[in-house]
């Protein structure tokens, strides 16, 4: 198979950058959208040319590196994957693609097609975990969680963190991903007891790092190569509002005190 | 000839380590703040570690060559952790976990450490659960179990087909606390190029912010190394594309010995190579075997049909298929360990029943545990594995047997290490798979996950204590000392160097064909004459990389061709180490399968008289030969036997 390929390219953070025009030419359809990349950038190295940076490590679609807008799409035309398990099987031959890094003022562009996505661990930081130490843990079967809670709580911490959510919303908002955190450790008997904390914390500093509100478009559930639900993010506000509320109450009950 | 000295307590097995908790030396509170810590690397072993040596008041650096913690390869791990928690009632304990461990890698790991890890198992699970790490239950709300090979217990936690993910997105919400609390300070974005040595002891480390290309000095009391395994010498394997050996290789340069390195273990579940083109393998997890069962055609022109396409695998009669694991192995039937799957896989493709379109495939088939347990009760065991393989193979193995290989996909050797975990090195930690210590010459299933958190979690915040307790009085160490200017100046030097070789050829077209190199002759059968024959191709590709290797851009700044020249330079070297190891260990045992040596049915035949050791080499200097020495392996509790599955 051959493609014209119209790739961003761009030295480094301060660099204004531009889309380049690459033709390659007998692709397997078998090869995935990254060995494809590969073959491109053996040529330019050959050539001389500086290749094409973009994030990719596990190349099985759970790390969560990969990311690229392919022809307007985060992570590309198929559902509920990575663009790192894309294959050239899905596209047509002769096909133009369009290759950009995710754009959004949260996560700088690096080089080329590569962004810095740390704003999301920053936001982890900020609550995403339950605050246990290693030692003096009791023995695991002594919290029972029932298994349709256990196993809301893992379909949210499927999460990979790849940022396609916010690529994919209008606003840029991160709110998928914040609240599939918060679900994933509010659903479970560990992550309630400071789970009114948690929420406050990791809200907070999400509209700190300069993402967007949500308004609703569900955007980042249909482009999230881990199919997280847009049901988090109602989780989350209902959440947020009772931590506000009981924030409230505890004001008013140390007052009268 | 070093005398290699583990160091475990004195006493019955099963009370060693606690003797050595009630024993060792603690440092007190207000002095773990005056010490500094480096951990490379944030996968299972890394993030535990630093998480909790944060936790208990130390200084700690942490880096990686992601660009956050939560993506190191632990991330991929699939069917799950061992624990000896007998949930079960099915007859597990401590003892049957540390059995197993110790006879499936084939009587070559070390009682002492092996008993420690199987004995920590179920305070792992109890964390685990505490940080919220949500595994599988069943509907009465407690955990649920699976089987995998080598055992005939359920003692294996899961988490769907991703427990690596939610293990390591559990220590990775740990280490963020750490972060946050300023306790762990994060470094992404960096190699580790060299380790600095100062009067003896280990005092820090070279790195390369991958962004600036800035050589930077970060100094400490003492290095952790948790930078996983070197699967990645074969270039074709199950690790991610940033798996490297370089800091695990930079403390073997410095004076750490490397263990083993001819111990590598080939899975037999994976994705069948698809062309020349192809960058990296997938795996298949171990928990399919579980319900899935192996087979090739009985006829051989069957076979041929099948990978002309003739036929399709649905075609054959069940008469017409030969389970040949089950067969072979009725005890364990396809639960055998990994080493003694592949090596099966091997022989019926090699002997001409292989199908696929090269002939290097077997069938993984599903149909019966489908129609004896119906479609959605496969789907929620297995359903984000069939959907990885319908997604590369474009194949729905819901309707047609998946196809399956033997892959590269964990390394057993590594660095060296004594009970504590230290290497040669005074100061200077390994642990996780960048050690070479608990899973002797082939590791069981969902082994892994346990040893990495063990070490991090449970195991090195006791033993790096009685080390530190040594260094209270020593200052802050000065980044500026002679050896660290020596170590920043062997790296640029080396750095320019490799982006002033101008030559024809990329990184890759070298990886390639190391890769090739190691497959062919050191890969899941080796012999003499190979072994020599690859020494002497892998002495000529060293020599080509050095002429003509071709880096473009610049040294400083972002430049992923110049991170892998680094990367496959080492893996040269390595690949060099792993040849001579598998030629002097004149035996099979586990992964490491020696063609001469083998039982009149193809098994392989260890030989305890002679080869009951670890075989650590020593860095002589480069261009020189290395230096074997041996750590004798002293079984008092469990006496090796021939491995039998059947």
């Amino acid at each position: 198979m051959n493609f014209t390929l119209k790739v961003w390219r761009q030295k480094n953070a301060a660099d204004k950058g531009g889309l380049v025009t690459y033709e390659v030419k007998g692709i397997s359809d078998d090869s995935s959208f990254f060995e494809m990349l590969d073959l491109l950038n053996q040529q330019l190295i050959g050539q001389g040319v500086d290749p094409i940076a973009f994030d990719h490590d596990c190349r099985e679609g759970i790390c969560g590196t990969c990311s690229l807008y392919i022809n307007g799409r985060p992570h590309g035309p198929l559902k509920g994957t990575t663009t790192c398990q894309v294959h050239m099987r899905s596209f047509k031959d002769g096909d133009t693609i369009f290759i950009e890094p995710w754009r959004c003022s949260a996560f700088p562009v690096i080089k080329d097609l590569i962004v810095d996505r740390s704003a999301f661990d920053k936001v982890i930081q900020a609550g995403g975990y339950v605050s246990v130490n290693s030692g003096g843990i009791p023995d695991a079967n002594t919290i029972p969680v029932p298994k349709h809670d256990s196993d809301a709580s893992f379909d949210a911490a499927a999460c990979i963190g790849c940022g396609a959510c916010v690529a994919s919303c209008p606003n840029a908002s991160a709110m998928l991903f914040v609240s599939a955190k918060v679900s994933h450790l509010a659903l479970l008997p560990q992550g309630r007891v400071e789970a009114e904390r948690r929420v406050r914390h990791m809200v907070a500093t999400m509209d700190s790092l300069g993402f967007g509100n949500c308004s609703n478009t569900y955007a980042c559930e249909a482009e999230c190569p881990k199919e997280i639900s847009v049901a988090n993010i109602a989780r989350m506000n209902r959440e947020f509002l009772a931590a506000k509320l009981l924030a409230e109450k505890e004001k008013q009950v140390s007052v009268s005190l | 000839m070093i005398n290699l000295n583990a160091g475990a307590p004195k006493g019955p097995l099963a009370e060693q380590w606690a003797t050595y908790k009630s024993g060792c030396k603690l440092v007190n509170p207000n002095n773990k703040r005056k010490l500094d810590i480096i951990v490379v690397g944030t996968g299972l072993a890394g993030a535990s570690a630093a998480s909790t040596l944060g936790e208990l008041g130390y200084n700690v650096k942490v880096f990686c060559y992601q660009d956050t913690p939560r993506r190191a390869h632990s991330i991929a791990a699939q069917g799950g952790i061992n624990a000896a928690k007998n949930y079960q009632n099915d007859g597990d304990n401590v003892f049957r976990l540390f059995y197993d461990t110790i006879k499936g890698g084939d009587y070559r790991a070390r009682e002492s450490n092996v008993y420690r890890l199987a004995s920590i198992s179920p305070q792992i699970i109890d964390l685990c659960v505490a940080q919220g790490v949500p595994f599988a239950r069943e509907y009465g709300g407690l955990l649920a179990n699976r089987s995998f090979g080598g055992t005939q217990v359920s003692r294996t936690f899961y988490a769907r087909g991703q427990t690596g993910q939610q293990l390591l997105i559990g220590a990775y919400s740990a280490l963020s606390r750490q972060i946050a609390e300023g306790n762990v300070t994060l470094l992404n974005r960096r190699d580790i190029l060299d380790i600095v040595i100062v009067d003896g002891k280990a005092r820090g480390v070279i790195a390369r912010n991958l962004v600036t290309g800035e050589i930077e000095r970060h100094s400490a009391h003492a290095v952790v190394l948790a930078s996983g395994g070197y699967g990645n010498v074969f270039y074709l394997s199950t690790n991610a594309m940033g798996s490297n050996v370089t800091p695990a290789w930079s403390a073997y340069k410095k004076g750490a010995l490397f263990a083993n390195p001819c111990f590598t273990q080939i899975h037999p579940t994976c994705i069948p190579v698809h062309g020349e083109l192809q960058s990296k393998l997938t795996l298949m997890s171990e928990s399919l075997r579980n319900d899935g069962r192996i087979w090739v055609p009985i006829d051989k022109s069957d076979a041929e049909k099948i990978r002309r396409k003739e036929i399709r695998p649905e075609d054959i009669a069940e008469t017409k298929r030969d389970y040949y694991l089950e067969r072979r192995y009725p005890a364990f039937g396809n639960l055998v360990p990994r080493d003694v799957a592949s090596r099966a896989a091997k022989e019926r493709c090699d002997a001409g029943y292989g199908v696929g379109s090269t002939g290097l495939a077997v069938f993984l088939d599903f149909g019966d545990a489908i129609k004896r347990l119906g479609r959605d009760a496969i789907a929620a065991r297995y359903g984000n594995l069939f959907q990885m393989y319908e997604q590369i193979v474009n194949d729905d193995p819901y309707k047609t047997p998946m196809m399956i290989y033997p892959a590269v996909h964990y390394t057993m050797g590594g660095i060296w290490v004594d009970y504590d975990l230290m290497t040669t090195v005074p100061g200077l930690y390994a642990i996780g798979e960048c050690n070479f210590s608990d899973h002797g010459a082939n590791r069981l299933g969902a082994s892994a996950l346990m040893q990495g958190l063990a070490d991090g979690y449970f195991v090195l915040p006791y033993t790096i204590a009685g080390y530190l307790s040594g260094e209270i009085h020593t200052p802050r160490i000065a980044t500026d000392l002679p050896e660290f200017d020596a170590a920043a100046k062997g790296v640029t030097d080396r750095l320019s160097a490799l982006k002033n070789t101008n030559g024809k050829e990329s990184v890759d077209f070298f990886h390639r064909k190391l890769g090739k190199i190691m497959w062919e002759y050191c890969g899941m059968a080796r012999n003499e004459s190979g072994l020599l024959k690859a020494l002497d191709l892998i002495a000529e590709l060293k020599a080509e990389f050095a002429s003509s290797v071709r880096i473009p851009g610049g040294l400083n700044e972002y430049n992923p061709e110049l991170e892998k020249a680094w990367r496959v330079q080492d893996f040269i070297e390595l690949g060099d180490l792993m040849v001579r190891d598998a030629l002097q260990r004149r035996e099979s045992c586990g992964g490491h399968f020696r063609e001469e040596f083998q039982t009149p049915d193809g098994e392989a035949m260890r030989n305890d008289e002679e080869f009951a050791f670890v075989g650590a080499w020593e860095f002589t200097g480069q261009g020189s030969t290395p230096a074997l020495h041996k750590e004798e392996l002293r079984f008092e509790t469990v006496t090796p036997s021939q491995r039998s599955y059947k």
